[in-house]
Parts: C-alpha cells; sequence; structure tokens
C-alpha cells in the first residue's frame, strides 16, 4: 500500500527523493480520512516552504486542511492537473495526483521522516485509537 | 477523526460536534454500518454514519434515485391527555390548531424570549396525542423544558428510546418503500403520516424528510430496525438506492436551503431573522416568547438570514466572517452558519447573517477565508427545488 522508496510524517504527507528535488504528495489514509476531495490551492513556483509549515490546502465535501511541508526548500513545480480534477488525490494520491515538487535546502533532509513500515506502524495505532 | 488529520482550521461551530469524555450513544444499526464500512462519527453525542461510499455519489443517489438513512438518533417526544393541544400550541411558534389528525407540521420549540429551544415536527396522532421529533443533542434539554410548562391534564413522555427512526429519500423511494408495505402511500400527501406494516413492522409513515426530495420518515420500535434496513436496502437494490450518512443528509439539506439547529438558528436566533417568519403565528394566541416576537416584529429585526453562491472555487465554511464592500473598505457585516460544495448545483454556496438592508438577492458580498477576501453573491433560497 505504502511505497517502499517514500519518506511520511505524522501529518500524512509523503515524500520521494530524486537527487535534491523531493515529490511530495498525500498518503492513502489522508484522502480517506478527508472524503471527496473538491478543490486543492497549492503554492506558486518558487515559494519557500520550511518543514512542518503549511503551504496549502485541501478542501474535501466536509472539511478544509491544511498540507504541511515536510521539508525546507523552494517549490520547484505544481500538478496544475489538480485544478480541474481534484477527485485524483482520493484515486490515486501516492502517484498521478502529486501536489509539488521541492528542491531541499538539505538534501539529507527526507531521512529523518518514517519509511514506510514506521508509518504504517503509526496509522495502525492511529486506528486502534479510534475504534475503527 | 473527521477532521483532525490536519490542523483544521473551518469551524468555530462544527457540523461535528464531540462533547468532551461521555460515551456516545449508539442506533440499533450501529453493527449494519460498521459492517457496511461506513466511517462512523460522533455527532450530537451519537456515533452515527458520516459516509458510505462517500459524500459525493450519496448525495447523487438522493438526488436522482433514492437513499436510506438511520436517523434513530433523532429524539421523540409523545404529549398525551386532554390537555395536549393547549401544551403543544404554549410551547411552540407554529399553529398546531390547524392541523388534523395524521398531519405533520414544521415548527419551533421556543424560550420565553421568542428564540429557538429547537426545531422539530409535530404530528398530529389525535386530539389528545402528539408526537414531537426533535434534533438528538436537545432531546432531553427539549423534554425537561416543556415538562417545566403549567398546562393541567397532560402526560409528557420522553419517548426516544422506544422508537427508531429510517428516512427514505429520493424520486425512487416512494416506489420502493410500497413493495414492502401496503399503505397507501401515493395518498399519503406531503407532510401527512399513516400507520401501516412495513416488513411486518408497525410503522408511522410520514411524508416528510430533510433533502428537498419526496420521501418519507419512518418511526418504529427498535428491535426492528436491523429487519427494516436490511428490507429496504434489498427492495432498493436494483433502483440504485444507497445507504446514505450524515455528510450527504448535511449537502442535500443545505441545498434544499433548511435550517440546521446549532447553525442557522439557536437560542440567539428568532423565527423573523431566521427567514421562519412562515411557522411563526402570532394570531394564534399568546405562547411562550410571543410577547418578544410580536415586539421585534414592530422594531423589525437587525440581521436576516441569507444565502449565497461564492464566485470562485474557493469554499466558505461555518463561522467565517461575511464582509460588506464599502467606501470605507470591507467590514464584517455577520457570520456563515453553513457552508460547503452543492453537489447537484456545481457550485459553492453557504447560508449566514447579515443586516436587513443588505440582504436582497443579487447584493455582492466577500467571505473572509484565510485571511483573503473571496467575492460572493446573494441569492434566493432556496438554492435547489426539485424539478417535479
Amino acid at each position: 500500500m505504502y511505497p517502499a522508496g517514500y519518506r511520511y510524517t505524522k501529518d500524512h504527507e509523503w515524500i520521494q527523493m530524486n537527487g535534491a528535488v523531493g515529490t511530495v504528495g498525500i498518503t492513502d489514509y489522508a484522502q480517506h480520512e478527508l472524503g471527496d476531495v473538491v478543490y486543492v490551492e497549492l503554492p506558486k513556483i518558487g515559494t519557500p516552504v520550511k518543514a512542518g509549515q503549511s503551504f496549502g490546502t485541501i478542501e474535501s465535501v466536509k472539511a478544509v486542511s491544511e498540507i504541511f511541508s515536510p521539508v525546507s526548500g523552494e517549490v520547484t513545480e505544481i500538478n496544475a492537473a489538480l485544478a480541474n480534477a481534484p477527485e485524483k488525490l482520493n484515486q490515486d494520491p501516492h502517484g498521478s495526483a502529486w501536489l509539488v515538487k521541492v528542491r531541499l535546502t538539505d538534501p539529507s533532509e527526507s531521512a529523518s521522516l518514517m519509511d514506510a513500515a514506521a508509518y504504517e506502524n503509526y496509522i495502525a495505532e492511529k486506528k486502534k485509537d479510534n475504534g475503527s | 477523526m473527521l477532521v483532525s488529520i490536519f490542523a483544521l482550521q473551518s469551524s468555530e461551530k462544527p457540523f461535528v460536534t464531540t462533547p468532551a469524555s461521555v460515551a456516545p450513544r449508539k442506533t440499533a444499526l450501529n453493527a449494519r454500518h460498521r459492517s457496511l464500512g461506513a466511517r462512523m462519527v460522533n455527532f450530537g453525542g451519537w456515533d452515527m454514519p458520516l459516509e458510505y461510499s462517500g459524500i459525493l455519489a450519496e448525495h447523487e443517489a438522493v438526488r436522482l434515485r433514492a437513499g436510506l438513512f438511520d436517523v434513530s438518533h433523532m429524539g421523540e417526544i409523545e404529549i398525551r391527555g386532554g390537555g395536549a393541544l393547549a401544551l403543544v400550541q404554549w410551547v411552540t411558534c407554529n399553529d398546531a390548531g390547524k392541523l388534523s389528525a395524521g398531519q405533520a407540521q414544521y415548527s419551533g420549540l421556543m424560550t420565553p424570549r421568542g428564540t429557538f429551544a429547537d426545531d422539530l415536527l409535530v404530528h398530529k396522532i389525535s386530539d389528545t396525542r402528539y408526537l414531537l421529533c426533535v434534533n438528538a443533542a436537545n432531546q432531553d434539554s427539549d423534554f425537561e423544558h416543556i415538562f417545566s410548562q403549567e398546562i393541567a391534564d397532560i402526560e409528557i413522555e420522553n419517548a426516544g428510546p422506544r422508537y427508531a427512526q429510517l428516512a427514505i429519500q429520493g424520486p425512487r423511494a416512494r416506489d420502493i418503500l410500497q413493495r414492502l408495505t401496503p399503505a397507501p402511500l401515493d395518498a399519503t400527501r406531503s407532510y401527512h403520516f399513516t400507520f401501516a406494516k412495513v416488513s411486518g413492522a408497525d410503522c408511522l409513515i410520514a411524508r416528510t424528510g430533510y433533502t428537498g426530495e419526496d420521501g418519507f420518515e419512518m418511526y418504529f420500535e427498535p428491535q426492528f430496525s436491523e429487519t427494516l434496513w436490511d428490507r429496504l436496502l434489498d427492495a432498493g437494490q436494483t433502483a440504485g438506492l444507497l445507504p446514505c450518512g450524515l455528510g450527504a443528509r448535511n449537502t442535500l439539506r443545505l441545498e434544499a436551503g433548511l435550517c440546521l439547529y446549532g447553525h442557522e438558528i439557536d437560542d440567539a436566533t428568532t423565527p423573523w431573522e431566521a427567514g421562519l417568519g412562515w411557522i411563526c403565528k402570532l394570531e394564534k394566541g399568546r405562547f411562550l416568547g410571543s410577547d418578544a416576537l410580536a415586539r421585534q416584529r414592530e422594531a423589525g429585526v437587525a440581521r436576516k438570514l441569507v444565502g449565497f453562491e461564492m464566485l470562485d472555487r474557493r469554499i466558505a465554511r461555518d463561522g467565517y466572517p461575511i464582509l460588506l464592500p464599502g467606501p470605507q473598505g470591507s467590514h464584517e457585516a455577520g457570520r456563515v452558519t453553513s457552508g460547503g460544495p452543492a453537489p447537484s448545483l456545481k457550485k459553492n454556496i453557504g447560508m449566514g447573517y447579515v443586516p436587513p438592508e443588505s440582504s436582497a438577492a443579487g447584493t455582492a458580498i466577500e467571505i473572509s477565508i484565510r485571511g483573503g477576501s473571496v467575492p460572493a453573491r446573494i441569492v434566493a433560497l432556496p438554492f435547489y427545488k426539485r424539478p417535479h
């Protein structure tokens, strides 16, 4: 379910590194919690982002949620396809519905995030807490 | 749980309320919801299904085909005895004296200030028996409130535990329900009800609902819940009926311009302010809050509930400020009471309060969303009216 090469945050974002640039998205757990996504607000290319700080919002039918950057750096690309097809976030959150690409200030930063096994344990605990 | 995965900043009065440290109550269908894979949520102290297949799919099912809702959390209060009508007339603002047996009426349970203690459906079963359907979270306070009124010759029962309730809603609801009951559903007009068996269970079947579609709400003993739920899902399968949760219930009622207690109305709002003057009958004689309501009708209201549509893709949520543009810049005029996408209208809509002089359809307003001002326009309510 959760790609082995990705790193994960406690806020349910993922990052896939390619050299100094990381592709960022939200996890399947996150899209499932949000329900039907109807609008995604992403930053402009060139925007500086900081680890743990909000860089955009996702609106589902029921709620609005902020998206937090897993790393610090600068946005180099955004997934413009989501503007007209936000429902892709429910269908393919780990693939074609990536959100932004970020050039990391410190390319080693992502190594401190959870790997897939650790993230799966983390959400298993969360599900237990939620009684579901 | 719904709104907690990222920091949620939407809502001062969340749609989903979670009272601290009280174990949520369960309807008799709790195991059914969980086995259908519903996402559950604490609503008004009850563990209720928010969605099964998804809010958008469920919303569409109700608009185009049919949907089945477990609304057993709703409260029931029975008033019996020779003084039953006098008591109903005293505590509610609509004129229950106009009801015939077998008729239902939307009304408000009033405080002495003429504000809403709750909104409710009044069913006249006979001259000496009325069934009130009230909001889940208000059931106990409503009962205390009614019980504390001094009217002779009555018996009041907090009857919630005796009743389960299912709502079947949508253009195919009547045909689906008719397969399971001998009740003359065609002859049961809107806001009327009848007693009949559905799959062997005694039901009060009312042609009422909270979705803007044709449909029925059934009241029956909780022990029949699973049988009725299963049979209705079976009977509706080929017609495209879906089990529906509170998420779709909310988008459907919002499109239909229907008020939700705790959002559009509460114990600080009056029927005049909420656009519910049509359920406020001062001419029926004195009732709880009628003096205050007469004074406010004379003096005029300071705010009015309006509907609005967003002019770009951002979404107004409950609690967001409504701004009015002016020569010195925009100023806050009121707050959004409910907001969200309108799936059947393909736009984003909301309701909220503004000063009466700025309440006309077409008025340009702005909604403050995360520090920015987003243009919107006041439109007539309801947003959605069924075509048939």
